[in-house]
């Protein structure tokens, strides 16, 4: 079967784009090499929705991650000089121990998953639809999301007003 | 090559939370913390949307559009704490940020 031997590949080299971008972000000495990795684990996460019928999401993703918050990312980084933090160690004293205890809780993620994997299939699919992918999103948006919606806007105006007050030279 | 299945979108996003939660945990420096913060809500993301594709249900998908939005409105308030921090303290050290400790 072709086509389930490409949806496995697509998979799997995503996930590797996305992994490794993300462990070169964590690990980079410099901030831009780290915003730069981050850029290739958000467009490996805009492949993954692409391929789990998401465009429009896929197509959020870049506008608005890569295309915004990055960029707002990089503007900071220019801002601010990094330089001095460069040269300096770049983690804290007790790296070992936050690594140890994230490792078990990566584990134990892992074991759950493995156990319960197949549990995940009893979840009967509803009698939706995910095809006319961009009509759909309007209808759950601005029907049966239209609340929050609002207050997600209202949100919004808020982190600007806040992000402008913290800016400021003298409030 | 077994099929793709929900377990593999949510194992990946274990992983990638694991990740996001090492950088937040051992980094010393300000504006890579945020970036893990990124890299975490992008995990959620992920399993909202292989649930959405499971489920045939939009409200995965809704849901992560109101993720992305708590994404931007937490990294343009992050940066600008940034900002004013390195303006009183010269520094983007996230362990020399000490005035409140005891």
């Amino acid at each position: 079967m072709p086509e389930s031997i490409l949806n496995g590949l697509f998979f799997y080299v995503l996930a590797v784009v996305i992994l490794g971008g993300a462990i070169m972000t964590i690990t980079r000495r410099n901030a831009v090499h780290s915003a730069i990795w981050l850029v290739v684990t958000l467009m490996g996460v805009a492949g993954l929705y692409l391929h789990l019928n998401a465009e429009f999401l896929a197509a959020v993703q870049i506008l608005v991650y890569i295309g915004g918050i990055m960029v707002l990312f990089l503007f900071v980084i220019m801002l601010v000089n990094l330089d001095e933090a460069a040269k300096q160690r770049q983690f804290n004293r007790q790296w070992s121990l936050a690594l140890i205890c994230t490792l078990v809780v990566l584990v134990e993620f892992g074991f759950f998953l493995m156990r319960g994997a197949g549990s995940f299939a009893f979840a009967e699919p509803g009698q939706g639809a995910l095809k006319p992918n961009t009509e759909l999103m309007a209808v759950a948006l601005f029907q049966d999301y239209l609340l929050p919606f609002e207050i997600a806007s209202l949100l919004l105006l808020v982190a600007i007003l806040g992000a402008v007050l913290m800016a400021k030279k003298e409030i | 090559m077994p099929e793709i299945t929900t377990a593999h979108y949510v194992m990946l996003s274990a992983a990638l939370f694991s990740i996001g939660t090492i950088g937040v945990l051992t980094r010393r420096n300000v504006v890579i913390i945020l970036m893990s913060i990124e890299l975490i809500l992008n995990a959620v993301n992920i399993n909202l949307v292989a649930f959405s594709n499971q489920l045939m249900n939009m409200s995965g998908q809704a849901f992560a559009v109101f993720v992305i939005v708590d994404a931007a409105a937490e990294a343009a308030v992050g940066l600008g704490i940034i900002i004013a921090l390195f303006r009183n303290k010269e520094t983007v050290n996230a362990d020399e940020i000490d005035l409140m400790k005891w």
